[in-house]
């Protein structure tokens, strides 16, 4: 119905009005991280009885589960590039490798999740649970948002349409990625 | 002017009043000034025929010290006043002076339980007086109060001793204040929206001369009433 | 400058649009524009029928209600919330931030459309979905939520105090809703007005409405994300039965207030902003005169944005929170009045020296500036800690907040309504309509508050339904009589105003474009504009204000005229 408008092709800012974008959106989402992990700081500072619960989050899985979010950032970062070059396929398939990262992560969360809860550390066990499944899961659903929208954009990309969006949905993946360097001591490591 | 409507019934009462005519002052005056500029510029300079308005950028010093100077002046009201605040706040909730007797005011939805010191003048002994919704104190006597909350927040106001304070469930706060002269009965609100009953939890105080304290006590203390009929308590 | 003329036609497609798809899945900014003014005057609506309930109840306390029925007490705190949850989110951000920066700025920096046109659209539907789930928390068992629209826990985290558990969880919701719907808008207004100008448009040449609404939605995107956090928090504590702020699970319920706050200080100047920004316009092109020192009008806003991050604890004061903070709020909060004041002073130096017609747009904007400074002046009272002590939670607070609120959401929106109606709708106003709106509405707005600034020193609290059984309240029942029948005229004349907007729709003289010889790029377009704005984008040669140029024949100089 509406084709774009030439407001979005203009770009007064020196910026591309999507790369704009997205980093607007990524400041927003930085405070709304910000603000739910300075809660748990404040939290856990005036709570030392929660070290007992912290011990038993499972450093390992936090650390795999970092270096497969590094390594994706890396694909994208690799697919951007491929884009910049025109070529379309190549950042496709770049993209696809940061999806299964994304992927890996998720399931890997998935079964750290299922082994704590059949261990009975639930949402509702302690305030230190709750915050470590609210963090977590906040982050997890960025993580499936970004790699669905990643998906769409490799579809078009092999098409070699809207190659520009793969820079944007790289800008995202690596806030994703920089929220979770951030959770990752806070929840697995600050014992 | 708080005082025209309500009578200072704690030593710093009168200083929360003064704080407030200081800012009405200042505040007065540039209200007066700043609206008295703005209708007579309305006035002055409603349009003419044959007259244009006239050119300015407000950039050059000589336009913009018209804000510049006020500005400034502002400032330093701005700072009377942080004085005064400052001074004030310092007295009613960091300092805590030492007390002469201690209360508990426990709220809860939605009545206050004041639990008193019997006639040992001890708080948290057997012979403690509690009452649900009312408050009896001596005049020109420094009370501690132990304020707690048994389910959401509350706040314990005295307007007459302009003390508030919100009482937060999982901790005890303590304030003081400080009688004068003033003997009377006034109200005591909750002035933290509180759930539906949040406007019945209206409880009085009652200041009473030494003698009549002293005889409330007597009459109310657990101990002499443990053959005695119950008091009243009031919903 | 050597650039190609950009037209619309060579870029897009104008197909005849179907009805729905032209009115109800519009991305058109300015139909987005009218999707939300008229939907925050629909929830105005029901915001002022609350006020009228709850007031009528406090007046003639026990006594039905017309149009009504009986005011209990729980009902009682479900009105007075849900009338200012209404007011903040759902009628002043919608009209003056969604509304009238959605119209404004394509037109006023010269583009054709909000750079994300559908994510335009998204946003709207989300927060009509808001709308449509806040409303839907009086119909379901329980009632609406009746904890104050600051939701604080523990009474809004558990069912057993509030005794709300679905109205509970639904307000957070559709409070939550509404945020998201914001931050998408404001991801538009702030990309569009930063890339998107015109050509030759630098910066300082964009108009004051613009920068502010910018700098709202910034402000906005910066501050509400820990209350994002928070909601969620709030939603798991009532729903999951998490303990976040439970003192009983090592959960603090003075933590939502610290969140909330943060948020909650910033939001009134998301507010404020563009209000200022639409009285600029309007005093501007009404005395023909420059705006005062443009400069230090944008950057005391940038500083007051800045500022206002540091103030939110003033709210807390007696909350129970470390008394030593006291000092450092009261300080920053005392402070952040001079920028204000500044602003305050700057809009009455625009006037000097001016050609002053008092239309009816130059009367609401002149009233913003005669009623916010007595809010501003009260807010003094409360921001000095140890007055605060004694006027917290009185109707001193009440009656200061309605003296910044209502010329923000009222008094700006009539304002910008009366002044851009001939742009949006092709038709002129009824003017002697306008003014009788005007005088209704004004005078007993200062009827309502002034009382109830008295009852507040006499120590009249907030949030409860009957005042005649407290003894030393009971006397000043007359001055409540009073405010509630100043109410009840003040609601009246409004129906002067929907009559007027009515009319002018259907019937109103067709407008010229530029009916009020104004300066920015709006007023080049059509009235209304067409789909795309212009059939060639504008340039832009100079700054918006350049009215009575000495020299020149006429007293204004649109800026997309050449030099």
């Amino acid at each position: 119905m509406s084709a774009t408008p030439i407001a979005t092709s203009r770009s007064a800012a020196g910026m591309p009005t999507g790369r704009l974008a997205v980093w607007w959106i990524v400041f927003s989402e930085i405070v709304i991280f910000g603000g739910l992990l300075a809660s748990y700081v404040m939290h856990r500072l005036a709570h030392d009885a929660w070290s007992e619960q912290a011990a038993h989050t499972n450093t390992w899985i936090g650390a795999f589960n970092t270096f497969v979010l590094l390594t994706s950032s890396y694909f994208a970062v690799r697919g951007h590039q491929a884009a910049e070059a025109g070529d379309g396929p190549g950042a496709a398939r770049w993209l696809w490798m940061c999806f299964a990262g994304g992927a890996t992560f998720l399931a890997v969360k998935g079964y750290e999740w299922t082994m704590e809860i059949s261990h009975g550390f639930t949402i509702t066990s302690s305030t230190f649970w709750s915050f470590y499944y609210t963090a977590a899961g906040l982050h997890a659903s960025h993580v499936i948002a970004g790699i669905t929208i990643m998906a769409i954009i490799a579809v078009a990309a092999k098409r070699n349409e809207n190659l520009h969006r793969v820079e944007l949905i790289g800008i995202y993946w690596h806030f994703v990625d920089i929220v979770w360097i951030f959770l990752f001591p806070l929840l697995y490591i600050a014992k | 002017m708080i005082e025209y409507f309500l009578p200072a019934a704690s030593t710093y009462a009168s200083d929360i009043d003064w704080l407030f005519d200081l800012i009405f002052w200042f505040v007065g005056f540039w209200f007066v000034l700043c609206q008295g500029v703005f209708f007579w510029l309305i006035f002055r300079f409603r349009k003419k025929e044959g007259v244009p308005a006239q050119y300015i950028s407000g950039e050059l010093k000589t336009e913009k010290k018209w804000i510049t100077w006020p500005h400034l002046a502002v400032l330093v009201c701005d700072v009377f006043i942080i004085y005064g605040a400052v001074k004030v706040w310092y007295d009613v909730k960091q300092n805590l002076p030492p007390a002469q007797f201690e209360i508990r005011a426990v709220a809860q939805q939605w009545a206050w339980t004041f639990q008193h010191p019997g006639p040992d003048g001890k708080l948290d002994t057997d012979d403690d007086i509690s009452k649900i919704n009312e408050l009896h104190i001596a005049k020109d006597t420094l009370y501690h109060v132990h304020m707690e909350s048994k389910d959401v927040l509350h706040n314990f106001s005295v307007p007459v001793f302009r003390l508030k304070q919100d009482v937060i469930p999982g901790r005890v706060i303590t304030g003081w204040f400080k009688t004068n002269e003033i003997t009377g009965e006034f109200s005591i609100q909750c002035a933290e929206i509180c759930g539906i009953g949040h406007a019945l939890m209206g409880a009085r105080v009652h200041i009473e001369t030494p003698e009549e304290h002293a005889a409330w006590i007597a009459n109310n203390s657990s101990i002499s009433l443990a053959s005695a009929a119950t008091p009243s308590v009031e919903e | 400058m050597a650039q190609p003329v950009e037209t619309y036609d060579a870029h897009g497609h104008h197909e005849e649009q179907g009805w729905v798809s032209k009115y109800l899945f519009s991305t058109d900014h300015k139909i987005i524009a009218q999707q939300y003014m008229f939907t925050g005057m629909a929830m105005a609506l029901i915001g002022g029928f609350f006020a009228f309930v709850f007031r009528m109840q406090l007046a003639f306390p026990g006594m039905e209600v017309p149009l009504y029925g009986m005011v209990g007490p729980n009902e009682y705190n479900a009105l007075v919330t849900n009338h200012g949850a209404i007011m903040i989110f759902w009628v002043a951000m919608p009209v003056l931030i969604a509304a009238f920066g959605n119209f404004l700025i394509p037109l006023m920096i010269g583009c054709d459309d909000m750079v994300f046109p559908r994510v335009n659209r998204l946003s709207y539907q989300i927060f009509l979905i808001s709308a449509v789930v806040l409303l839907a928390s009086f119909f379901v068992p329980g009632g609406a939520f009746g904890g104050a629209w600051t939701i604080y826990p523990p009474l809004s985290a558990k069912a057993e105090y509030s005794l709300t558990a679905l109205g509970s969880t639904i307000f957070v919701l559709a409070v939550a809703l509404e945020f998201v719907a914001f931050l998408l808008g404001g991801i538009n207004f702030v990309t569009t007005a930063m890339n998107s100008r015109a050509p030759g448009m630098k910066l300082y040449d964009l108009p004051m409405v613009v920068w502010m609404i910018v700098v709202a939605s910034i402000l906005f995107m910066a501050s509400v994300g820990p209350l994002i956090a928070g909601a969620i928090m709030l939603l798991f504590d009532q729903n999951l039965g998490t303990g976040f702020f439970d003192p009983d699970r090592a959960g603090d319920p003075v933590l939502w207030q610290h969140l909330f706050w943060f948020f909650g200080h910033p939001e009134v100047y998301v507010v404020l902003l563009p209000a200022l920004g639409i009285v600029a316009e309007i005093i501007t092109v009404f005395s023909r005169k420059k705006l005062f020192a443009y400069k230090t009008v944008l950057y005391t806003t940038f500083g007051t944005g800045v500022l206002s991050f540091t103030v939110w604890a003033h709210h807390q004061f007696i909350a129970g929170v470390d008394p030593r903070m006291a000092h450092v709020f009261t300080i920053t909060t005392l402070l952040i009045s001079i920028p204000i004041a500044e602003m305050m002073f700057v809009y009455i130096a625009t006037l000097y020296g001016g050609s002053i017609t008092l239309s009816t747009p130059m009367l609401w904007a002149l009233a913003f500036i005669a009623e916010f400074l007595i809010g501003g002046v009260t807010g003094i009272f409360l921001g000095a800690s140890g007055a605060d002590i004694y006027l917290h939670d009185t109707y001193f607070v009440l009656a200061h907040f309605h003296y910044t609120f209502f010329p923000i959401a009222i008094i700006g929106a009539f304002a910008g309504v009366t002044y851009w109606f001939p742009k949006m709708f092709g038709k002129m106003m009824d003017d002697r309509l306008g003014k009788l709106h005007f005088w209704g509405t004004v005078i007993p707005f200062n009827l309502i508050f002034i009382p109830l600034f008295i009852t507040g020193i006499a120590g009249q609290h907030r949030r409860i339904y009957d005042y005649t059984s407290f003894p030393e309240l009971a006397q000043y029942q007359d001055m409540r009589v009073l405010a509630t029948s100043a109410l009840l005229v003040m609601l009246s004349f409004q129906f002067v105003f929907l009559y007027n907007f009515t009319k002018s729709l259907m019937r109103g003289e067709k407008a010229p474009r530029n009916p009020w010889k104004a300066n920015t790029l709006e007023w080049t377009a059509e009235s209304p504009p067409p789909h795309g704005n212009w059939p060639e984008l504008p340039t832009c040669y100079r700054p918006p204000y350049e009215y009575s140029v000495p020299g020149r024949e006429t007293d204004y100089w649109p800026q997309d005229e050449p030099a």
